[in-house]
C-alpha cells in the first residue's frame, strides 16, 4: 500500500506543481493517476522512489516513510518503466534485463538465467537476448523496459507512460500483455496516462487530476463513467460526445446501442437472453 | 633506401623509445584530463576556467614549455620526464575538452532513466555516462595521440633521443634519406597507434556498430553483399 499524506511540492522555479496532495493506493491494485501534461501526475509518480522530493507531507511504503529511506536501495525495491523505454543503450538486451538484479548484487548468471525467462514472459523471442536496443521495434523496447522493471520481483510497478511513444496498434497490444501480466503477478502498479481509455482499460483506480495534482475523481472506471463528478470530469472522460454518449435505438429486431455520431455499436441484450 | 636498411637497427630502437615516450604522455595525459573534465563538466561555473585555461595550454610554443616547466618546477631540463611532462600537458588540452563534450553526448534520458532503475552517483558514471562518452572521448584521443606522436620529435632540442634525432641528424649531415626515414617512421607510429585506437574503440564499444532498425532487416541487406564476395 502506498499513501500520499498531504504532499506538497514546489519546484526550485517556484512553480507549485503539487499542492495537497493525499491518496492511498491500495496494495496488488493497479492506481492509474491521469490528467493533462503538467497536472503533475509524473512528479506524484517520481516521489514514491524519491527521484522527485516532496517539500512538503510524506509518502509511506506499507506505513514507512520512503523519506527515511537510501534512495538508492529504494529504487532497486521498485520497478520503474518509462516512456521511451529508458534502456542502456550499451548494454544487450539481456544486460538490460539484468541490470537491477545486478546491482544488488545477484550474481552474472543467475540474473542473466531470470533475465532470459523474463523475456519470455513480457512475450520476447530469446534470440533478441544478444541485440542492443537500437536493434529493437518501440514495442520491443518497451517489452524490454518491462521486464527490465519486473526483473528484481518488485512489490511495486511504477509506469510513467510506458506506451505513450508507439503507434496505436503497438499500445494495444502491449496494454492486453499488461492486462494478463498483472493478472498473474499482481503488483501494486502505478500508472500514469494522459489517456483517459488506457486509464479505464488498465486500471483499477483511477485517479483523475487537474492542474497543481488536484484530485478531481477517485474510483473505479464503472463508478467515474456512472457517476462524473463535475462538468469537467465528464468533459474529459468524454460522456457527453463519441463513444461513450451512447443511447438507445428501437429496431425492428430489436433495441441496438447508438453513439454520439449515430453508429452503432452493438446490440442491447436483456440478462439472461444470451443462454 | 640503403641508408635505411643500413640502421634499421637504430631507426628502429629509436621508433621503440618514441612510442614508449608517446605512449606514457598520452595515458598520463588522459588519466589527468578525466577528473579534470568531469569537474569543469559537474561544475558549470568551473567548465568555463577550466575548458579555456586547458585549452590555452595549447597555444604555449614547445621550446618555451620546455625551458620555463622545469625552471618552475625544478626538474632538470635535459630529461625525458621533461619531455613527457610537456606532452602531458598539450595532451590534456586536448583532451579535457574531449571529456566535457563526451559527457555532454550522453543522452539524459538515459542518465534519468538509470538514476531511476538505482544506480549510484559513482557507479552510474564508471558503468553508464563514460562508456555512453566512449565515441567523443575516442576521437579526442585519436587527435591527442597523433599530435603527440608528432609533438614528441620536439625532444632532441632538449637533447632528449627519440625519432627525432634522425630529423637533427639528418640535417647537419645532410642525409637526406636520414630525414625522410625518420618523417616515415613517425607517421607510422601515428598511424598504426590510430588504428589500433579504432580497433579497440570497436571492442570496447560494440554497441556503436549495431545497426538502426531490426535485425531481420539487417540480415537480408547482408545477404546480397555475400553473395557477391
Amino acid at each position: 500500500m502506498i499513501e500520499f499524506r498531504s504532499v506538497t511540492k514546489r519546484f526550485g522555479d517556484g512553480t507549485l506543481a503539487v499542492e495537497d496532495f493525499s491518496l492511498t493506493l491500495p496494495a496488488h491494485r493497479t492506481t492509474v493517476l491521469v490528467g493533462s501534461s503538467g497536472c503533475g501526475k509524473t512528479t506524484l509518480l517520481r516521489m514514491i522512489n524519491r527521484m522527485v522530493e516532496p517539500t512538503g507531507g510524506d509518502v509511506e511504503i506499507d506505513g514507512e516513510s520512503v523519506l527515511g529511506k537510501d534512495p538508492v536501495a529504494l529504487r532497486r525495491s521498485i520497478g520503474y518503466v518509462m516512456q521511451n523505454s529508458g534502456l542502456m543503450p550499451h548494454f544487450t538486451v539481456l544486460d538490460n534485463v539484468a541490470t537491477v538484479l545486478r546491482l544488488i548484487g545477484t550474481p552474472k548468471r543467475a540474473a542473466h538465467e531470470r533475465a532470459r525467462s523474463l523475456l519470455e514472459t513480457v512475450g520476447l523471442d530469446g534470440a533478441l537476448a544478444d541485440r542492443y536496443p537500437s536493434q529493437l521495434s518501440g514495442g520491443q523496447q518497451q517489452r524490454v523496459g518491462v521486464a527490465r522493471g519486473l526483473a528484481a520481483d518488485p512489490n511495486i510497478l511504477l509506469m510513467d507512460e510506458p506506451f505513450g511513444a508507439v503507434d496505436p496498434i503497438v499500445r494495444a497490444d502491449l496494454q492486453r500483455e499488461m492486462i494478463r501480466l498483472q493478472r498473474d503477478l499482481d503488483k501494486t502498479v502505478v500508472f500514469v496516462t494522459h489517456d483517459i481509455d488506457e486509464a479505464f482499460l488498465l486500471g483499477d483506480q483511477v485517479v483523475i487530476l487537474d492542474t497543481g495534482a488536484r484530485v478531481v475523481q477517485v474510483g473505479s472506471p464503472s463508478e467515474i463513467i456512472e457517476n462524473p463528478a463535475d462538468d469537467f470530469v465528464a468533459a474529459f472522460i468524454g460522456v457527453d460526445r463519441g463513444r461513450r454518449a451512447l443511447h438507445i435505438k428501437e429496431t425492428a429486431r430489436g433495441r441496438v446501442v447508438v453513439d454520439a455520431e449515430g453508429r452503432t455499436q452493438g446490440a442491447l441484450v436483456e440478462d439472461g437472453a444470451i443462454t | 633506401m640503403t641508408w635505411v636498411l643500413d640502421n634499421l637497427d637504430l631507426v628502429l630502437s629509436l621508433a621503440a623509445v618514441h612510442l614508449r615516450q608517446s605512449a606514457v604522455a598520452i595515458v598520463l595525459g588522459f588519466l589527468l584530463a578525466l577528473p579534470l573534465g568531469w569537474l569543469a563538466w559537474r561544475f558549470r561555473l568551473l567548465r568555463g576556467p577550466l575548458v579555456l585555461g586547458t585549452g590555452l595550454l595549447y597555444t604555449i610554443p614547445s621550446l618555451a614549455l620546455l625551458i620555463l616547466m622545469p625552471a618552475a618546477l625544478g626538474y632538470s631540463a635535459i630529461s625525458e620526464t621533461n619531455l613527457v611532462a610537456a606532452l602531458v600537458i598539450y595532451a590534456v588540452a586536448i583532451l579535457v575538452r574531449s571529456v566535457v563534450d563526451g559527457l555532454d553526448s550522453v543522452d539524459p534520458a538515459v542518465r534519468q532513466a538509470a538514476t531511476a532503475i538505482g544506480y549510484g552517483a559513482a557507479r552510474r558514471f564508471w558503468t553508464v555516462e563514460l562508456p555512453l562518452s566512449g565515441p567523443v572521448l575516442l576521437a579526442g584521443l585519436r587527435v591527442a595521440a597523433v599530435s603527440t606522436i608528432s609533438l614528441a620529435t620536439v625532444g632532441i632540442l632538449i637533447g632528449v633521443t627519440n625519432l627525432g634525432y634522425l630529423f637533427e641528424n639528418g640535417l647537419q649531415r645532410r642525409i637526406v634519406a636520414e630525414v625522410l626515414a625518420g618523417v616515415t617512421a613517425v607517421v607510422v607510429i601515428a598511424l598504426v597507434v590510430d588504428l589500433l585506437l579504432v580497433l579497440a574503440g570497436r571492442v570496447l564499444m560494440p554497441w556503436t556498430r549495431a545497426g538502426r532498425g531490426t535485425g531481420r532487416t539487417r540480415a537480408r541487406a547482408a545477404l546480397p553483399v555475400r553473395t557477391a564476395a
